[in-house]
């Protein structure tokens, strides 16, 4: 498989405080990539670097082949073209109103008639649950866990290949991020999709990730499918999957009539 | 490395013959990157076949803009024959239920009332600021009448903080302004009087003009468009984020802690700033009456007293307080009514410029007429 993303030799510092050391990652062609990592790790900022909205100290990030910070500004348009992005608060435009949230990037493309606009735009929201009724909302009138749907409705209209979301579940009820999950499937199934997404709730990364990378002592401890990761030995890894919480998602998983995806480790933490 | 996949698409296209019994069969990539440049070419032609026999199963890959244009093109239904594989019949199903956007907002229509009706807006908006703006005067008061009796909790830090940004920071530019404004006056003056031989009569029109009104109106403008719109920016963003929410959950009433200190700050240093400005007008005067009149500044300084009564002075001055509580009040009037959105936050603080210079100006015109026996030689 190709890569679509690659890091290497990331590192990033804020004053003092250094974020990153010597990160490297890959992320494949048509793979769900998980991060997760405390809170305060720098999953947020490795991903802004993904994105190019802020420059690594040092190191060097490639989107689809180009060097963030040397492609020509036409290559970079291009190419934000086709990813899609579920910033953590939702970043919509608050004087838009929802509708217009999800038409802006299509009336941008400055090729289609309105008409279609509006049926591409009811169709995003419809996708994520989000009824017709909302869609004349302004931001500020929406719910926490409905501005994460219109956001990712709007990261959605332009049917990208690469989608990163920012801890896209934090906020939803328990059935929205199943449907959530659903979603995501559904889409890797009708078109190639490649998504690195941030998330803390096991659940959704036990159902959709590939592979996983986890972020703790600024670099990546483990990257891998999750029943390799779920045995390797590091305090985070332990406390995010060996609390109850993580026994309890991990037998969950293990509950379906399915046979067994991950195997339960040995040790006790 | 990957490349992006839009880049290996195939150009969308249609085939068929001219018998209108034979099929539609599509091939291509139809998704909304290979449309985008041949969106009217495809619909025509699609539209043209609306009525045969459709055939998508050999289309490379169809996203939900590709299908929009064929939905479109059949007249927002199924063609009689549709062959489909199976992942595409989700498709279609989600398009046949979409909904119509909600209409924008419908201009009202024309009628001969409009103009009265919108006067009549007008004036409801009026009302409504004039009573939102007493309100706020009015809680300013109870809060001030509050703490009186308990000076511990008199926001003194904010308040001294909202008199260094207002009135130290602004002593550059208010000196700018004024100086050049003196020098401007007097040399004007200067050529008129001496076309008369009244030289001496320069230190009146000075010292009177400018502690009586520029100093003071010089001093207010500057302050409501440097402070005026920071404060009311600043209250707008603390309502976009919800620190204002935050801050009356915390049982912390925001007119207390933002508003008052504001109001008391303005009203302290926008005084100051008069004598500031004043001084530095009467400056610049003094140096241009030298340069065009002869006049020494031994001269100019001992005629000022017997020329300007002192009255003038503390006019002015008083005027500057009133100003900064007016300028101050509008300010946070305006700024607590900003929407959470940006462009609220924008309208917001430019409205609240203007309102402030313009009661400013409004406010000076009373002065001048209340005491137009004050202070006149
Ligand atoms: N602009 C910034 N300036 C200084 N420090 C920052 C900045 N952005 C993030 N940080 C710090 O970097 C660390 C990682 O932040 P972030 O990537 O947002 O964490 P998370 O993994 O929870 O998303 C945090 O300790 C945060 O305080
Ligand atoms: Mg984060």
């Amino acid at each position: 498989m190709s890569v679509v993303i690659s890091v290497a030799g990331l590192c990033t510092r804020y004053g003092k405080q250094v974020i990153h050391r010597d990160l490297d990652l890959t992320v494949l062609d048509g793979e769900v990539l998980g991060i997760v990592g405390g809170s305060g790790s720098g999953k947020t900022t490795l991903l802004r670097q993904m994105l190019g909205l802020d420059q690594p100290m040092r190191g060097v990030v490639k989107v689809f082949g180009y060097d963030l910070q040397t492609a020509s500004a036409d290559d970079l348009r291009r190419m934000r073209r086709h990813w899609g992005v579920l910033f953590q608060h939702g970043a919509l435009f608050s004087a838009l109103t929802v509708f217009d949230n999800v038409a802006l990037p299509l009336r941008e493309l400055r090729a289609l008639p309105e008409p279609m606009i509006a049926d591409l735009a009811m169709l995003k929201l419809n996708v994520v649950g989000i009824g017709a009724e909302h869609a004349p909302k302004m931001p500020s009138q929406l719910s926490g866990g409905m501005i994460k749907r219109v956001a990712l409705a709007r990261a959605l209209a332009l049917q990208p290949e690469l989608l990163f979301l920012d801890e896209p579940t934090a906020g939803l009820d328990p059935e929205s991020s199943e449907s959530f999950v659903e979603l995501i499937n559904t889409l890797r199934n009708e078109l190639r999709l490649t998504v690195v997404m941030i998330t803390h709730d096991l659940d959704t990364l036990i159902s959709l990730a590939d592979r996983v990378a986890v972020l703790a002592d600024q670099r990546l401890v483990a990257v891998g499918a999750l029943d390799e990761i779920v045995n390797i030995r590091h305090p985070f890894i332990n406390s995010l999957f060996h609390g109850e919480r993580g026994q309890r998602a991990l037998a969950a998983a293990n509950d379906d009539t399915r046979p067994p995806k991950i195997v339960f480790p040995d040790h006790v933490p | 490395m990957s490349e992006l996949y839009a880049e290996r698409e195939q150009l969308p296209s249609i085939a068929t013959t001219d018998s209108p019994t034979s099929a539609v069969a599509l091939t291509g990539d139809w998704t909304l990157d290979t449309l985008a440049s041949r969106m009217r070419p495809l619909t025509q032609q699609a539209r043209r076949y609306s009525r045969r026999a459709w055939d998508l199963r050999d289309i490379g890959r169809i996203d939900d803009a590709g299908a929009t244009l064929l939905w479109h093109a059949w007249g927002a239904e199924r063609p009689a024959a549709l062959l489909l594989r199976p992942e595409q019949e989700a498709m279609f199903t989600r398009l046949a239920e979409v909904q119509k956007p909600p209409q924008a907002r419908r201009r009202r229509a024309w009628s001969a009332l409009a103009p009265v009706s919108r006067v009549g807006e007008r004036v409801v908006d009026v009302i409504d600021h004039v009573s939102g703006f007493t309100t706020l005067l009015g809680q300013t008061v109870l809060d001030i009448a509050r703490i009186a009796g308990n000076p511990a909790r008199m926001p003194w830090r904010e308040i001294s903080a909202n008199i260094h940004r207002t009135g130290a920071q602004a002593l550059p530019i208010t000196a700018l302004v004024s100086f050049l404004i003196g020098i401007v006056l007097s040399y004007l003056s200067a050529r008129q009087l001496k076309l008369f031989g009244a030289d001496v009569y320069i230190v009146d029109i000075l010292g009177i003009s400018i502690l009586r009104e520029l100093g003071p109106v010089l001093a207010a403008i500057l302050v409501a468009g440097r402070s005026g719109s920071s404060m009311t920016a600043q209250l707008g963003v603390m309502r976009v984020t919800q620190e204002l929410d935050a801050l009356a959950v915390l049982g912390i009433p925001y007119s207390l802690r933002l508003v008052l200190p504001k109001i008391i700050a303005l009203a302290i240093a926008l005084p100051l700033l008069v004598l500031w400005s004043n001084a530095i007008a009467l400056l610049g005067g003094m140096v241009a009456a030298g340069v065009e009149l002869n006049i020494g500044y031994r001269h100019f300084l001992s005629g000022l007293p017997g020329a300007v009564p002192v009255a003038n002075l503390w006019l002015g001055l008083a005027k500057g307080a009133v100003f900064g509580i007016l300028i101050g009040l509008v300010s946070c009037h305006f700024g607590l009514r900003i929407k959470p959105n940006t462009e609220s936050l924008g309208a917001g603080t430019t409205n609240s410029v203007v309102t402030a210079i313009t009661i400013v100006i409004l406010v000076d015109a009373i002065f001048a007429v209340l005491f137009s026996e004050v202070g006149i030689p």
